[in-house]
């Protein structure tokens, strides 16, 4: 299994061809207590920058966006009743969304996990 | 109660290093950094407050005074512009209130204290929203008769004390303080430093609002955050508690264009100021008396989990009737609520709404305000 990670924050664990997505625990401390998560449709069809769900904190609503091309298989239905999970557990237990991806490829262009550390350096 | 944004040259209160130190986020609010929330976050700092006592720094806010040869004077001239009853105030006394256009709109809304001290007699002390101290002030400048001065305080800072045990923390610095009605106030002395102190505030709790010399600000911050019942408390958490508190923010569920009746502020305005008149907007403000303002602010509660926020269209048998004006979610009651304006025809407790979330239609109901009971010492 491998991690990548994007620009908007996001993380994606691929095993096999099924990618679970999150939001990166620095994303989960810039947003602050998350009270709410809509997640999309199993069976959606989704291609990179896709709106994939909709996180929203005390203070405002932010977009998730499908890293890679997929359709959604699975999302994380235990985030309707404790959205705090994405607080406390973003990188594991507050996963949004599983995408079966449709172009393992598209996983080259985002970044690994130093890449990342080292873009969060860059932009905090 | 209002939150104008801008980046460039922003200023900060004299407890900026405070905010820094306790891990604040500094955001630009009405051109002052300041602390949207600590390191616990807003749902923390927001019950810490409804259980305990929170500590607020609201120097950003402008406070003034007014200075006329006499109560009377100073009253009348100020009930030129406010519908408040400004005239009956007892010595000691505070007023809520709002300056109006010549069209009964709100142009800020604002506390009046007259002073207990004989002393000051002539003085009314006003505390504004920051964002609009600049607009207030030229606004009574360019209104105000000759003998009657508005004198701006540039030199002191303000600190929010609120929730139920801020009365144990102020008895063991300022006995005077816990002597104090909801809506009064006095100058007083906490652990000798020489403070203007009001039993008010802006979260539905009892509590204080103390205005104190900006050089004595850090002593009496540092006091306060020693004692075990008190947490400081950004910005975030002061919103939430005052829209649970089914308070306004100006700027979102006041401003220009809506009257102080369609806001449902009628008990802010005496009952002489309605019989008489005398203040800009009555006429307006007369007629939605009589005849019922066209619109109301009501509460809202959505049915469902998702948050409705502020410009959220709300509509009754697909017909638009209102729009969200501050809407997220209230840590207090566990889920979100939202305040905003709706036909009359629609604003009974109870009315079935739609609100339109992302596209989607989310029920909700009109909801009384307060959503959580204020808990005001009377």
């Amino acid at each position: 299994m491998s991690t990548y990670f994007t620009k908007d924050h996001e993380w994606i664990r691929v095993d096999g061809d099924v990618g679970t997505i999150g939001i990166t625990e620095y994303a989960q401390e810039q947003l602050g207590d998350v009270v709410f998560v809509e997640l999309p449709d199993v069976g959606k069809a989704m291609s990179p920058g896709d709106e994939a769900g909709v996180v929203e904190s005390v203070k405002a609503a932010s977009e998730i966006y499908a890293p890679v091309s997929g359709e959604v298989v699975e999302v994380n239905a235990a985030l309707a009743d404790e959205p705090a999970k994405v607080n406390v557990a973003a990188e594991s237990d507050g996963w949004f969304i599983k995408l079966k991806i449709a172009d393992k490829s598209q996983l080259d262009e985002l970044m690994d996990a130093e890449a990342y550390k080292a873009y969060v350096a860059s932009v905090s | 109660m209002t939150d104008d944004t801008t980046d460039t040259d922003l200023l900060n209160t004299p407890l900026h290093g405070r905010h820094v130190s306790l891990g604040g986020r500094m955001v630009p609010f009405a051109g002052y950094a300041m602390p949207v929330q600590y390191a616990r976050g807003i749902i923390a700092e927001h019950k810490w407050t409804r259980e305990n006592a929170g500590l607020f720094d609201v120097s950003h806010m402008g406070q003034c005074w007014l200075v006329g040869p006499d109560h009377a004077t100073t009253a009348a001239a100020i009930e030129t512009l406010v519908p408040g009853d400004v005239a009956g105030l007892q010595p000691g006394a505070i007023r809520y209130t709002q300056f109006l256009t010549g069209e009964g709109g709100i142009i800020d809304d604002l506390m009046i204290t007259r002073p207990s001290d004989p002393a000051l007699d002539g003085r009314l002390f006003l505390v504004v929203n920051a964002a609009r101290k600049d607009v207030d002030y030229a606004h009574m400048r360019a209104r105000l008769p000759g003998g009657i001065a508005l004198e701006p305080i540039e030199d002191r800072a303000l600190l929010a004390l609120q929730g139920p045990k801020a009365e144990n923390v102020m008895a063991r610095h300022c006995g005077a303080a816990v002597d104090l009605a909801f809506m009064t106030a006095a100058d007083a002395d906490f652990d000798g430093i020489a403070c203007h102190i009001s039993r008010s505030g802006y979260t539905g709790e009892d509590g204080f609002e103390i205005s104190v010399p900006a050089d004595k600000a850090g002593m009496l911050w540092d006091t306060l955050m020693a004692a075990s019942e008190v947490e400081s408390i950004g910005l975030g958490a002061r919103d939430t508690l005052r829209l649970e508190a089914g308070l306004c923010l100006y700027g979102h569920d006041i401003d220009e264009t809506t009257s102080p009746i369609e806001a449902a502020l009628t008990w802010s305005i005496g009952k002489r100021r309605r019989d008489e008149g005398g203040f800009p907007g009555y006429e307006r403000i007369r007629r939605e008396l009589t005849d019922g303002p066209s619109r109301r602010r009501v509460g809202i509660r959505p049915d469902g989990r998702a948050p409705a926020r502020e410009g959220t269209e709300i509509t009754v048998s697909d017909i638009p009737v209102g729009r969200v004006t501050s809407g997220g979610f209230g840590p207090t009651v566990g889920g979100p609520v939202a305040m905003g304006y709706v036909e009359t025809a629609h604003s009974a407790v109870g009315t079935e709404l739609i609100l339109t979330v992302r596209g989607r239609a989310e029920a909700a109901r009109v909801s009384k305000l307060p959503f959580v009971p204020n808990q005001y010492k009377r």
